[in-house]
């Protein structure tokens, strides 16, 4: 059947079933009891979660829908806040205190329990720290617990005693971590669940602490969250249901939540109109203006804590030449681009950091301006386009992402007069490409774990791992280096917008826009607000049924 | 009987093999690797990973070890279902395309078949032109278009049947009508090819001059040879369908095999890949051999040997 999905014939498709959804949303016959309305009833949360996550295990998922899924299943010191990101909400921990942002402690609830009753110590989070950082484990997520002191060492294997590790148990309910410096911040950094506890006997009766592929969440998952896995079949559903252990198990109201993977967002769309979902995670883009047009009663855009941006090569002779980069910036028009492409209220991107972060208002490009531009170019040597090599811009396959590419290279044609030629490839041929640098010019994109400013701009650090661009600046990273030794946090602030400033001025990176949250939630669901980095903490939703 | 059958089974150890040899070598040409991601994997974690899961010694010898794991059945772990391997995956989804290709079947066959037979016997009439249109147009519509639209109708316009997922009894509905209707079109089309040629053929001549009614002669006499185009169609349409349809699954949210088919060459799940297309190739293998079986029944021209 595959040969039937020929470009052309896969494009007309398409364009048919987009427009299905719509023709579907002015049919009348919408009053019968859905799926919806019973669910509701039985206090079922019918998620749309994308795709087949991975695992949910906290400490080797790094994948958005395995990370939706652990929140409702295990509980960190810290939980996310059910309005607002930056601040942080009890969880494990009722309170803690700190030394000069360097030395935390945190005291630990005596009734917080495991699903299976047993009690949650500093123990257990002493153990699941330990397996984090375990070289044998490999987890992808051991580079977030860096900031412990000695972590890294461990983790790469320079140190093998893990008590030299800046995190101890004081006694059964408290703990202390020694931080590599100060971080006003950490309260919300440890929300991530790459620091959230693992029950200890599980773990090892699956093989031990340092298997990476154990089968624990699969068989017999034992979290401390407000939900407890209730099953589990892959590509149908996963189900949770309330924990009664919880500590704070009368907050929760929700009986179940069934996280449904669904990946194509045609078939989203049309099961959400079909009534049998609360929440979709994804609209199709084609439909995303209709929507909103038309006062579609579900749909929301809300800013999220991510940059849609053109990594540029600086290895390329054409590209090392930092006017050479500033002109390509300028050149284009990031407000024509997110009204006529995106449409989907996401912000023109001047600063690489997103917009919203507390205390934080990033430094900003100067935006789309054709004659300064041109004069950089011509400056560079290029006058009007004349000697400038033939360069490409590389992205992975999408509808998306190539029309961005195509409104870009148009802007660049007719600003500076080059050809630019578009590359697109397969995600993970793409990803290979980039990471070898055998590009000149790469679509990227970053989203925030926690909303700070470090989390986007330590990408750029000289030699760190995803800067691809193989720009390096000293005078950057020593910015870098002072925030991160500041315990002042509107000092700290401070250095990162000096470094911000150098890397916009430098312009190794274009950012293009600032994304966007655009998804669709029925009425029923309550206490359901919008965040910045779209967390959520699952015990505070409420399902009502709409009164007539 | 159960010598040709044999002989079938040892030579299908070759075949099964360079399959394997070809898949394997295949997949690790392509660029990207099972642990790449946008976030950038550190070289020591990589290097635990790769060592873990076994891509660090020498490629012939990740040959050698896989082509043993899967003779022995015990299946190396996946990079995409972490705690999961093949045999989990096949076990969980077959099941669901196994039944979702029969149900196809079944209506391909209850629509086919007849629709051909009265198109045949009714030749250059609008009992022929009407089916083979349709079954033209059955063949033009990808299934993902005509599936989509079935949900519009059914399932947002009529509220008759769910749009998507594999929970009750009324969500296979869909998903078999439209892998059905695809392969009606294909076996309506090929039983009246058949029926015209046996139809014109002496025997049934002689079935209609000794007095045969006229369902006796097309039914009995002719379609016993004149299904055999189709019955040839069958074996490689049956494990298609049974391994399931990638589309299909994905438009409907089936948790069938034939997304794990696609999605593991995306993921580059390694070991997923080369069990899933074994899987494939040996129930394909299997339905070649069933038909040929069948043909023998049926065809009495044809002898084993």
């Amino acid at each position: 059947m595959y040969r039937f999905l020929s470009k052309e014939r896969s494009r007309a498709a398409l364009a048919v079933i987009a427009l299905l959804p719509f023709l579907s949303s002015c049919n009348p016959n919408k009053e019968k009891s859905s799926v919806r309305e019973q669910a509701t009833r039985d206090g079922i949360f019918l998620y749309g979660n994308t795709g087949e996550p991975p695992s949910i295990d906290p400490h080797l998922n790094t994948a958005i829908n395995g990370m939706r899924v652990t929140e409702a299943l295990v509980e960190g010191l810290i939980a996310n806040h059910p309005t607002d990101h930056n601040l942080p909400e009890p969880g494990v921990a009722k309170n803690w205190t700190h030394q000069d942002a360097t030395v935390w402690t945190f005291e630990l609830r005596e009734n917080a329990r495991w699903s299976n009753g047993d009690p949650l110590t500093a123990r257990d989070f002493l153990y699941s720290i330990r397996r984090v950082l375990e070289p044998d484990l490999g987890s992808n997520n051991a580079y977030f617990l860096y900031i412990i002191d000695n972590a890294q060492a461990y983790n790469e294997g320079k140190i093998t005693d893990f008590s030299q590790v800046g995190v101890k148990a004081l006694g059964d309910y408290r703990i202390e971590f020694t931080l590599t410096g100060p971080f006003p911040h950490f309260p919300n950094i440890i929300k991530h669940p790459a620091w959230h506890p693992v029950h200890s006997p599980t773990i090892e009766a699956a093989g031990g602490m340092t298997k990476p592929d154990s089968n624990w969440t699969r068989k017999n998952y034992v979290g401390n969250g407000p939900f407890k896995l209730k099953e589990w079949v892959v590509n149908k559903t996963i189900s949770v249901e309330r924990n009664p252990y919880y500590w704070d198990a009368e907050t929760v109201s929700i009986n179940e939540i069934h996280f449904l993977p669904i990946d194509n967002t045609n078939t989203e769309d049309q099961v959400f109109n079909s009534g049998r979902l609360h929440y979709q995670n994804s609209v199709p883009p084609p439909m995303i203006p209709i929507y909103l047009d038309n006062g579609d009663p579900y749909i929301r855009a809300e800013p999220w804590l991510g940059t849609y941006f053109y990594m540029l090569n600086t290895e390329v002779p054409a590209l090392a030449d930092k006017r050479v980069r500033k002109a390509l910036s300028l050149s284009i028009n990031r407000k024509a681009l997110v009204k006529r492409i995106l449409q989907g209220e996401q912000h023109p991107a001047l600063s690489f950091t997103p917009l919203g972060i507390e205390g934080y208002e990033p430094p900003e490009l100067e935006g789309f301006d054709p004659n300064l531009a041109r004069q950089l170019f011509a400056d560079a040597g290029y006058p009007d386009g004349e000697g400038f090599p033939r360069l490409s811009l590389l992205f992975n396959s999408s509808e998306t992402h190539k029309q961005i590419a195509e409104s870009v290279l148009q802007m660049w044609s007719s600003v500076l007069n080059i050809e630019v030629d578009l590359q697109n490839q397969e995600w993970k041929t793409f990803l290979e490409s980039r990471s070898n640098r055998n590009f000149h010019i790469a679509r990227s994109g970053w989203i925030g774990t926690w909303a700070y400013p470090d989390i986007f701009l330590s990408l750029f650090i000289s030699g760190g791992g995803n800067n691809d661009t193989g720009w390096a600046n000293p005078n950057y990273d020593s910015f870098l280096e002072k925030a991160n030794n500041e315990p002042d946090p509107e000092k700290r602030l401070a250095f990162m917008h000096e470094a911000e400033q150098v890397l916009l001025e430098e312009s190794p990176v274009i950012p293009i826009y600032h994304y966007s949250r655009v998804y669709r939630i029925a009425p029923e669901v309550k206490g359901w607000y919008p965040k910045l980095n779209d967390n959520r903490n699952y015990k505070y939703l409420k399902l009502e049924a709409a009164t007539p | 009987m159960l010598t040709f059958i044999l002989k079938r089974l040892g030579q299908a150890v070759p075949v099964l093999l360079a399959i394997y040899t070809i898949t394997f070598f295949m997949i690790r040409l392509a660029p990207g690797g099972p642990f790449s991601d946008e976030r950038k994997v550190a070289e020591h974690i990589l290097e635990r990973q790769m060592e873990y899961y076994g891509y660090n010694d020498p490629l012939i010898v990740q040959y050698g070890r896989t082509l043993l794991q899967h003779v022995k059945l015990d299946l190396p772990p996946l990079t995409s279902h972490i705690g999961l391997t093949a045999a989990d995956i096949i076990s969980e989804s077959f099941p669901v395309s196994l039944e979702l290709g029969l149900w196809a079947m079944a209506i391909a066959l209850f629509l086919g078949v007849p629709a051909g037979v009265i198109a045949a016997s009714r030749q250059n009439t609008w009992l022929d032109y009407t089916p083979m249109s349709l079954a033209m147009t059955g063949i033009c519509l990808p299934t993902f278009v005509v599936g989509p639209i079935l949900a519009l109708i059914f399932g947002i316009w009529l509220r008759w049947t769910s749009v998507a997922g594999w929970a009750s009894p009324v969500d296979r509905i869909l998903p078999s009508l439209t892998l059905g209707l695809y392969y009606a079109a294909y076996i309506a089309r090929l039983t009246r090819g058949g029926m015209l040629e046996i139809l014109s053929s002496d025997f049934v001549r002689t079935a209609r001059a000794k007095g045969a009614t006229e369902f006796r002669a097309v039914v009995i006499h002719a379609l016993r040879g004149g299904i055999l185009p189709v019955i040839s169609f069958l074996g490689p349409a049956l494990a298609g369908l049974v391994t399931g349809s990638f589309v299909v699954e994905t438009i409907f949210q089936v948790p069938g095999l034939g997304r794990h088919f696609v999605l593991a060459a995306v993921n580059r799940d390694h070991s997923l890949i080369l069990s899933t297309v074994l899987f494939y190739a040996s129930l394909i293998m299997l339905a070649n051999l069933m038909v040929d079986v069948l043909q023998v029944l049926l065809n009495p021209k044809l002898r084993y040997k």
